[in-house]
């Protein structure tokens, strides 16, 4: 167990560092320097000076040790736009308040795609069947911004108007962001859960259960769920991700100041540095929430080490 | 039909000919069916899936000729006719500059469509000619090769389709080169699977033991065997490429305005939305449709070419 969660951990960091590393040159290729815009010309006593303060005058090789040393530090860089503010302050006022969103948003996804993934499976057929493949079809073909925006209109001006539109100071502003980003997890979800549930209910073990006497709500949340769920594991750590990068669209739309505004910002006003230090935050982040998802399946699932 | 027949006497020789009606009853009276044909019949049964095919079939013809019939053009701005609701003059209305948006979502069409499909083909390209060297080649450089599209998969594209943009500017061809980052790695790996278990077959030895080279087993042999389950992930690469490019002009960071996609047409009327919604309305319509008959024609395709995968 110990041999497999280090060699998840070694190709985490192996990760992590691919990442940083393209990220950091990728950025320092992008014709033309931060400090201009287009065709204004600044003097290049200035320029130096500019250059000399963010330390983009030593050698490209320098630059990226210092570069990784810093992250290694936990400091993300400064931004390039607007004076003493840097990507740590960003991300120490976006962070939370997205992470709040997304993790209701995760939680829900997981309740109710699970729930709506094992009803359609025991009543394989059924009205709940039919319904739920008709919304995960729904859920999985309508992208993010269509839902929003019609939910928008909907319950937030155009046909009625019961929910606030922006901000984030009471729950009932939630409500709408959180649907909108559990939408496509939801269905899709449900998806996987009923495929997998009715893989799993065919197995001789299940017959054998009911068989011994087993009630079948026994049988299907503790032996068939078990078993069926894996899938789902594995895609948990895609979900925080995705909730993370989709909200940057719901974040847009319903104003709330959370970090997918800020890389929108950043992209906009092409403030390089912090798109530079929000995606390798990010890249960390969904790696790290990747890693542990694999060494969770790991623990809950035998069979992999014995794959390994 | 022999239990109609009368009762013959009992014939006692040994070799007695025959019921004539019997012979023929080990002869195959229906014509043999190609892999081909037995998919097709298959996905013809399938209503969704037919639907999906006529409505690209349409959508695509309007978005070829539609913009060269209608009077209006993508890009001229009509500042007598802004915001009009849909009328006769305008089928989809106009937008706030006088824009005819029934051509727009047309033209956003051409570009939406042209994306999501020249993305699709150059990411199973590159997918299945990747997977296919790397089950083929087996060994230590499969495992090498995997890693790496082990790695790619943990990145967070989106990020880097958002940074190659800004890298290369913002010509439609771009888009497209910074989808191709990471969206071949699904079919890289089903070829590969499909690859390695086929590479045992004794075709594969009987073809590599009358002389053919490594190049002609894999491209000959190997690949064209595993094109049912590659077909299924490519039909699948075409909504998700559609669907990357809404999200980057929704964003403001994908195809450049005056030109239009459907992901620019719901951005621009983001501003609009309570007032005049029919800006919304037809390009989120537009696109839902299309990425619903996508994801139709997807499950379909699965259902007849790789019936093992039942959902």
């Amino acid at each position: 167990m110990l041999g497999y969660i280090l060699k998840r951990v070694i190709s985490g960091l192996v990760t992590i560092f691919l990442l940083i590393t393209a990220t950091f040159f990728l950025m320092r290729a992008i014709p033309g320097s931060p400090f201009t815009k287009g065709e204004q010309t600044v003097p290049q006593e200035i320029m130096d000076r500019l250059n000399a303060k963010y330390g983009m005058d030593a050698p490209l090789f320098t630059q990226y040790i210092r570069y990784l040393g810093s992250i290694v530090r936990g400091d993300f860089g400064e931004s390039f736009k607007k004076v003493n503010s840097t990507v740590n302050g960003m991300i120490a006022r976006g962070f939370p308040v997205s992470a709040r969103v997304g993790a209701v948003a995760v939680v829900i996804s997981l309740m109710v795609g699970l729930a709506l993934g094992i009803s359609s499976a025991i009543r394989h057929g059924g009205l709940i069947d039919g319904f739920a493949m008709v919304f995960a079809t729904i859920g999985i073909s309508v992208p993010t911004f269509v839902t929003s925006v019609l939910l928008l209109y909907l319950l937030a001006g155009g046909i009625f108007k019961v929910l606030p539109t922006y901000g984030l100071t009471s729950w009932r502003h939630y409500i709408l962001p959180v649907t909108c980003l559990c939408f496509g997890p939801v269905a899709y979800i449900a998806r996987l859960t009923r495929s997998s549930m009715l893989e799993v209910m065919r197995q001789d073990y299940i017959r054998t259960a009911r068989a011994k006497g087993v009630k079948e709500k026994a049988v299907v949340l503790t032996h068939a769920l078990r078993n069926a769920i894996l899938p789902v594991v594995t895609y948990v750590g895609p979900l925080i991700a995705g909730l993370l990068t989709g909200s940057f669209i719901i974040e847009r739309l319903y104003a709330i100041p959370g970090i997918g505004k800020y890389f929108v910002d950043s992209i906009s006003g092409r403030d390089y540095n912090v798109i530079l230090g929000i995606t390798v935050f990010f890249g960390i982040f969904v790696v790290i929430c990747n890693m542990l998802v694999d060494i969770f399946y790991g623990i809950i699932d035998p069979r992999v080490k014995i794959n390994e | 039909m022999a239990q109609a027949a009368p009762m013959k006497p009992r014939d006692t020789s040994p070799f007695a000919p025959i019921d004539p009606a019997l012979r023929e009853s080990d002869v195959i009276s229906r014509p043999s069916v190609t892999y081909w044909q037995d998919a097709w019949s298959r996905l013809r049964k399938d209503r969704l899936a037919m639907f999906g095919i006529c409505f690209l079939l349409v959508m695509g013809l309007a978005a070829i000729f539609g913009p060269m019939i209608s009077p209006y053009d993508y890009e001229t701005a009509d500042f007598f006719a802004i915001d009009q609701r849909p009328n006769a003059a305008h089928w989809f209305g106009t937008d706030a500059l006088g824009r005819d948006l029934f051509v727009r979502v047309l033209f956003g069409a051409r570009i939406s469509l042209t994306i999501g499909l020249v993305a699709a083909f150059v990411n199973m390209i590159i997918g299945v000619l990747y997977g296919g060297i790397a089950g083929f080649a087996g060994g230590r450089a499969d495992n090498i090769m995997m890693r790496f599209v082990d790695i790619l998969i943990a990145l967070p594209s989106l990020l880097y389709i958002i940074l190659l943009r800004m890298f290369m500017g913002s010509s439609i061809s771009s888009i497209i080169i910074a989808m191709c980052i990471s969206s071949w790695t699904g079919t890289a790996r089903v070829t590969r699977s499909q690859v390695v278990s086929l590479r045992t077959q004794e075709y594969i030895l009987a073809a590599q033991l009358s002389g053919a080279t490594s190049w002609d087993v894999l491209v000959r042999h190997l690949l064209p065997n595993s094109i049912g389950p590659i077909i299924v992930s490519v039909t699948f690469l075409v909504p998700g490429a559609i669907f990357s490019e809404a999200f980057l002009s929704f964003l403001g960071i994908g195809v450049q305005r005056p030109m239009a996609s459907w992901g620019v047409l719901a951005n621009d009327a983001i501003p609009k939305l309570m007032s005049a919604p029919y800006q919304m309305l037809f390009p989120i319509a537009a696109i839902s449709l299309t990425m619903f008959s996508l994801n139709f024609i997807g499950d379909g395709m699965r259902d007849a070419l790789d019936p093992k995968l039942k959902r």
